[in-house]
């Protein structure tokens, strides 16, 4: 009778581990913004009205051909204008990134330690902005002109639409068609323009060969960001990523549905070598569920920790450059903070749009839910060890468990699901012999 | 009592599809509806009005409008504190009995729950955006339905307010020079359409004159207006609906009017009628 509790038991551990073990998968893979062509990545740090907008910049190219064209909801000092560090934004893309974890079933013949594997996979640069607008340049109702590190930065505003696009044609700027439009629209609603331009001479003091991220501060009631010009002439779909960064809670659009990414789901364990299609095809498989309109949430965290980490938590000093201007009061001995608290919640959200479905900028609004949400995926290795006992239960187990995580994993991408069938490996399988390599007698 | 009468009464219809709303939220949706907060709500309205049924000398404690008010206080308000959605349910019911003008309650029970709980709070907030489309096509069919069913009868508030707010909406969007798109995804909100139907239409705090309830609902959608797209704030008709509730008062007594009793629908006794006259239903 003896072996068969064990296996009971080890059975039992199985079917609990599921929520038993959330807190304790190593992280082994995850799934930055590269894996995204067209992929623009902005931090926006709110709290009340005061928001910093961080917008990175993987503009490829000539940088003489580089210009950007954002509308802003006030007037701008010089002094609320910096140029970031990238290597923070890519900092906070790896940390906030969906995630796969493993775990190993134990020896069901034996209660043993679980062996534990991690593999990291560093951080891949991201994406391109979308809020890049090719341009070449030139000079209108230039209320201010400023130059901030590598960046020319001019803060327009206009009475009429038709001078500011008739100024940015003549100046050298593609305005896509349709802009007089979206233009004349922003500027009556009291919107200026934060147009920025690579300056060749101060580029090349800065040594950087890429373009560094341009920060902007301002203090507005607009909670909000303007996607309409980018939609303009953009063919295709494009994803932008924001990470909002605020002392309440997580952060929600108020004008579109935020869904959260499925998560916490078991898949197959090939998935961890196709990590990348695996999320890619999710994505796209969720962004067609709610029919091309939904904002997914892909992470919402206390900064101050993580479980399991796809990175360490932000320093403060990475948060104070990203422009989270609060933890200054963490000094103030009025308002002491419990140690390691760094009082700023992050959300990360993914948006699929184009003009059609988000005809709209998008609105948002910080929430005092402080729910931990990852984006999360399991892998469960079958034991394949030696058996010293009748295993039988135990693989049928595995294989009603293998099932399961084959037809989630079809549901989840839109995956054949035979072809899926047909990858998973079976413990009580008999292992197919590897074949030799086709060099293996290359050079006897 | 005659069921069929007992079903006329429009309430009925109000809680299906408040019930129904609820639970195509919890099951399907997942935007953030906790069924404990639900149970904590209705639990607590319920107390209150009983309590409040018993202190005012009422006949008959009527679960109804407390049922109503929780299943829209559960669809909008959302907070992490089970304790925030009693105090919800607590104070939306008392109002009704505490804060009273000319026989008739001033505020909206569930609208003065969600602002005073929102502006006080950091733990209560209104999710907006959080409906599907396929939600709202079937949500509006339903609010439709309603006004069908209930042949219109007060319902120029919902109507007016609308068709007023759609028209500055579609006003702004012209003067803008934007695409019609926008204020149509701007009118596709699943918090505007529980407001309309199911806040606004209260026919205990709104206007007892039809040309009253009009002019009402224009001021409710102008001012929700100015506040969502002149100061750029969310939550416009929530908050439209508060600033203008003392000025139900001041429109009744400009535009004269029957007050509404709910039990016109609902029985002839002669048990609750006086007292309903007498005191106002609540």
């Amino acid at each position: 009778m003896k072996p068969l509790v064990t296996i009971l038991a080890a059975i039992l551990t199985i079917g609990l581990s599921t929520t038993a073990q959330a807190f304790c998968g190593f992280y082994v893979a995850k799934a930055d913004t590269s894996l995204f062509n067209r992929a623009s990545q902005v931090v926006l740090v709110r709290d009340g009205k005061r928001t910093v907008l961080t917008m990175a910049n993987d503009f490829e190219g000539n940088v003489r051909d580089f210009a950007v064209v954002v509308p802003v909801p006030t007037f701008i000092e010089r002094g609320q204008i910096n140029v970031g560090d990238k290597a923070v934004i890519d900092h906070l893309d790896a940390y906030t990134s969906p995630r796969l974890v493993e775990y190993f079933d134990p020896d069901p013949c034996m209660v043993r330690r679980r062996l534990e594997m991690s593999q990291d996979m560093a951080a891949l640069p991201s994406s391109k902005s979308a809020m890049e607008r090719e341009a070449r340049s030139q000079g209108v109702t230039i209320e201010a002109s400023y130059t901030v590190g590598e960046y020319d930065i001019l803060i327009l505003s206009a009475k009429e639409s038709d001078g500011l696009i008739k100024w940015l044609d003549d100046n050298g700027y593609r305005v896509p068609r349709g802009a007089d439009k979206v233009v004349g629209s922003y500027l009556k609603q009291d919107m200026r323009f934060f147009v920025a331009k690579v300056n060749v001479e101060e580029q090349k003091k800065t040594g950087y060969t890429y373009l560094r991220p341009l920060q902007v501060a301002y203090e507005s009631n607009k909670f909000m960001l303007p996607i309409r010009l980018g939609t303009l002439n953009a063919k295709q779909q494009q994803d932008l990523y924001v990470y909002a960064l605020t002392r309440t809670g997580r952060v929600e659009t108020t004008n579109y549905r935020t869904v959260k990414l499925p998560s916490n789901m078991e898949v197959p364990a090939f998935v961890k070598t196709d990590f990348a299609d695996f999320y890619r095809d999710m994505f796209a498989r969720q962004t067609a569920v709610e029919n091309n309109r939904g904002v997914f949430l892909e992470y919402a965290w206390d900064m101050s920790w993580c479980d399991p980490c796809a990175a360490d938590p932000l320093s403060a000093q990475e948060l104070r450059s990203l422009g989270v201007f609060w933890l200054a009061d963490q000094s103030n001995p009025r308002k002491i903070s419990p140690p390691g608290a760094q009082n700023v919640f992050v959300t990360r959200l993914h948006v699929r749009y184009d003009r059609e479905h988000f005809p709209e900028d998008l609105v948002f609004q910080e929430t005092g839910d402080r729910q931990n949400f990852q984006g999360r995926y399991v892998i469960r290795h079958p034991w394949k060890g030696e058996a010293s006992c009748d295993v039988t239960a135990y693989y049928e187990e595995v294989r009603k468990r293998q099932e399961r995580e084959a037809q989630q994993l079809a549901s989840l991408t839109g995956w054949d699901i035979d072809d899926i069938r047909a990858r998973l490996d079976f413990p009580g399988d008999p292992q197919p012999d590897k074949p030799t390599p086709w060099w293996t007698r290359l050079w006897d | 009592m005659d069921i069929r009468a007992r079903l006329q009464d429009p309430r009925y219809y109000q809680i299906a599809v408040l019930g129904t709303l609820v639970a195509y939220g919890v099951l399907a949706l997942d935007f953030g509806i906790h069924l404990g907060n639900a149970i904590m709500i209705v639990a607590a309205a319920l107390l209150a009005q009983f309590t409040g049924t018993k202190a005012a000398g009422l006949p008959r404690f009527d679960p109804l409008s407390p049922l109503i008010t929780s299943l829209s206080l559960t669809l909008l308000l959302r907070t992490d504190l089970a304790a925030v959605a009693a105090l919800a349910g607590l104070i939306a019911i008392s109002s009704k009995f505490l804060i009273r003008v000319r026989g008739k309650h001033v505020f909206n029970p569930a609208n003065l729950a969600i602002v005073t709980l929102m502006l006080s709070s950091d733990h209560a907030w209104v999710s907006s955006g959080q409906w599907g489309g396929a939600a709202i096509g079937a949500f509006a069919l339903a609010c439709l339905g309603f006004i069908v069913l209930t042949r219109a009868k007060r319902a120029e508030t919902t109507i007016g307010f609308l068709g007023f707010y759609a028209l500055l909406l579609f006003g702004r969007a012209l003067w803008l020079g934007d695409p019609l798109a926008i204020p149509m995804h701007q009118l596709q909100n699943g918090a505007l359409l529980v407001f309309a139907f199911f806040m606004i239409s209260d026919p205990k705090t709104t206007p007892d004159s039809a040309v009253g309830r009009v002019v009402y609902s224009m001021l409710v959608a102008s001012l929700a207006f100015a506040i969502q797209f002149v100061l750029y704030r969310p939550h416009g008709p929530i908050l439209a609906l508060i600033a203008t509730a003392p000025l139900v008062p001041v429109i009744d007594y400009l535009f004269q009017g029957t007050i509404y009793r709910w039990s016109r629908y609902v029985s002839d006794s002669p048990a609750s009628r006086p007292a309903h006259r007498v005191k106002g239903a609540y």
